[in-house]
């Protein structure tokens, strides 16, 4: 298998699921969490890399430890999500710099575009349908959470469980772009398609919609021109994506 | 009006609630018939909004009870929504979303939309552009979906102007004497209550007054609850039809909280 291949496999199912998972979080007021929350999965990565471990299986699980130490910390505190976000990524972040074997450091922060094996594409296979499993069969329960958690309550909504699966969807979802876009820059995906759907559409379903399509376009798009200008393939993605908003500030407001 | 004697809908008894070490409500008791209107008044920090979760179930009493009607179906209109109202949400997909959770069939949301006298056209606009009256008509159609028997309103007109808190209250008003819906609501307008509620309860952490508006709307009450200049609620209360500045100013300064529980 190629190497741009083998990272499209794995690239365009995660460009879905992280997609679709960047509208929710715009809806729930955390995309810019998801630029914080992504570093936790660096003492993940370093740990695997270290015990020669499968980085992509090493980041998951740091970044799941991650969110549920955020939910328990959030439900003993009452801190914000966001606020403990912060606290554990900038702890994380700081581990992750300490165990990861500095060759290798960069590849984790930024992404790297070599061959992936098909156990990694099976595995981020597996994680983007979980994912948009999730947030399928979860999205009204987390439209009325969003829009006001007591109303869900009243509805009959686990909200403190609902809070749960989705950081820990979030976190799956942020792992998946780990590999190609690396620890700094999966965040870009997960804030700059919702920010240029948001622009264009009037119903939620338009709006997850168009996070999808635009996640795709700008993965897509960003690795050929990365495979033919022989470019970083993370950075060119989310120059695509950059590009692809600044086209969409043309729009007139309305 | 209803029957002579109305099934009794809620009853609360020595209700006590703590929060972060803190007694935001004290011994607070009163029943409910079902049918009524009940408006919950008080000043900033009194407990109103605590009352109206503790009812809910959303916060746990520390002591004392509240006993709902078995059976009874709940709905609540928030004072605020936490979602960025910028968002390309409408109340279409709110009100198919609660009734995909309820598992009711799709048309039971165009019913209560209809039922809060919500056009079509408002269903399909994102609820940023929304007016505020158009706003809290839909959550009042968000809340009749599942066919309530009580709903719980904090709130409703805060941020409105005088005509649209006319509206919401006429169609609460509307929905009361249709429906036979239970109302619970708390208001900061007390021009309001006389016209919209059948029983007024007086909140300041503990139960300062509890009965019809006409039984409990007095100067004193208001003096005592709000601990403000009573020339100011004199005018109020005469606006009611109530006499007895006079005894507003004797009591006025008197701060003691008496219990009218029923």
């Amino acid at each position: 298998m190629t190497s741009t291949v083998s990272i499209l496999a794995l690239a365009l199912p995660a460009a879905v699921a992280i997609g679709l998972m960047g509208g929710f979080a715009l809806l729930k007021g955390m995309t810019l969490a998801g630029d914080t929350m992504s570093h936790i999965a660096l003492p993940g990565i370093g740990l695997a890399l270290l015990w020669g471990l499968n980085p992509l299986l090493g980041g998951v699980a740091s970044l799941l430890a991650g969110g549920l130490l955020i939910w328990q910390i959030e439900r003993r505190t009452g801190l914000p999500t966001e606020n403990m976000i912060g606290v554990v990524f900038a702890v994380a972040l700081a581990v992750g710099a300490l165990v990861t074997p500095s060759e290798q450091l960069v590849e984790a922060v930024f992404g790297g575009s070599g061959a992936v094996t098909w156990t990694t594409v099976a595995v981020a296979l597996a994680i983007a349908a979980s994912v948009i499993a999730f947030l399928w069969m979860a999205r009204d329960r987390l439209v009325l959470a969003l829009f006001n958690a007591d109303l869900a309550a009243v509805t009959g909504v686990s909200v403190a469980r609902l809070n749960l699966l989705f950081l820990l969807a979030f976190a799956a979802a942020l792992a998946l772009g780990l590999r190609f876009l690396g620890a700094l820059q999966v965040g870009a995906l997960v804030i700059i398609p919702p920010a240029i759907a948001r622009r264009f559409t009037h119903t939620l379903g338009a709006f997850l919609a168009g996070c999808v399509i635009v996640s795709v376009a700008a993965v897509l798009v960003g690795s050929l021109v990365a495979a033919s200008q022989g470019w970083s393939l993370g950075p060119t993605i989310v120059l695509t994506a950059g590009a692809a908003f600044a086209l969409s500030l043309f729009k007139k407001k309305e | 009006m209803s029957p002579a004697h109305p099934p009794l809908m809620l009853s609360v008894r020595d209700l006590t609630v703590v929060l972060n070490d803190r007694r935001v409500l004290e011994r607070v008791s009163f029943e409910l018939s079902a049918g009524e209107s009940l408006a919950v008044l008080g000043p900033n920090g009194a407990g109103k909004t605590v009352l109206l979760k503790t009812l809910l179930g959303l916060l746990p009493p520390a002591s004392g009870s509240v006993v709902w009607d078995a059976g009874a179906r709940l709905a609540y209109v928030p004072q605020k929504i936490d979602a960025d109202l910028h968002l390309p949400l409408t109340l279409r997909t709110l009100l198919e979303s609660k009734a995909r959770i309820l598992r009711l069939p799709s048309s039971a949301a165009g019913r209560a939309a209809e039922a809060a006298d919500i056009p079509a056209a408002v269903l399909r606009t994102p609820l940023g552009h929304l007016s505020g009256g158009q706003l809290q008509k839909s959550l009042i159609a968000f809340a009749l979906l599942g066919e309530p028997d009580v709903i719980l309103l904090d709130e409703p007109t805060a941020s409105l102007d005088e005509l649209a808190e006319a509206h919401v209250y006429e169609l609460l008003r509307d929905l009361r004497e249709r429906r036979g819906l239970t109302l619970v609501f708390v208001s900061h307008d007390l021009s309001v209550v006389p016209s919209a509620a059948t029983r007024v309860l007086c909140l300041n952490k503990a139960t300062v007054c509890y009965g019809t508006p006409q039984q409990a709307l007095t100067p004193e009450v208001f003096a005592r609850l709000y601990a403000a200049p009573h020339a100011y609620f004199r005018h109020v209360a005469e606006a009611h039809g109530h006499a007895g500045g006079h005894g507003a100013a004797e009591h006025g300064a008197s701060r003691h909280h008496h219990h009218h529980d029923v």
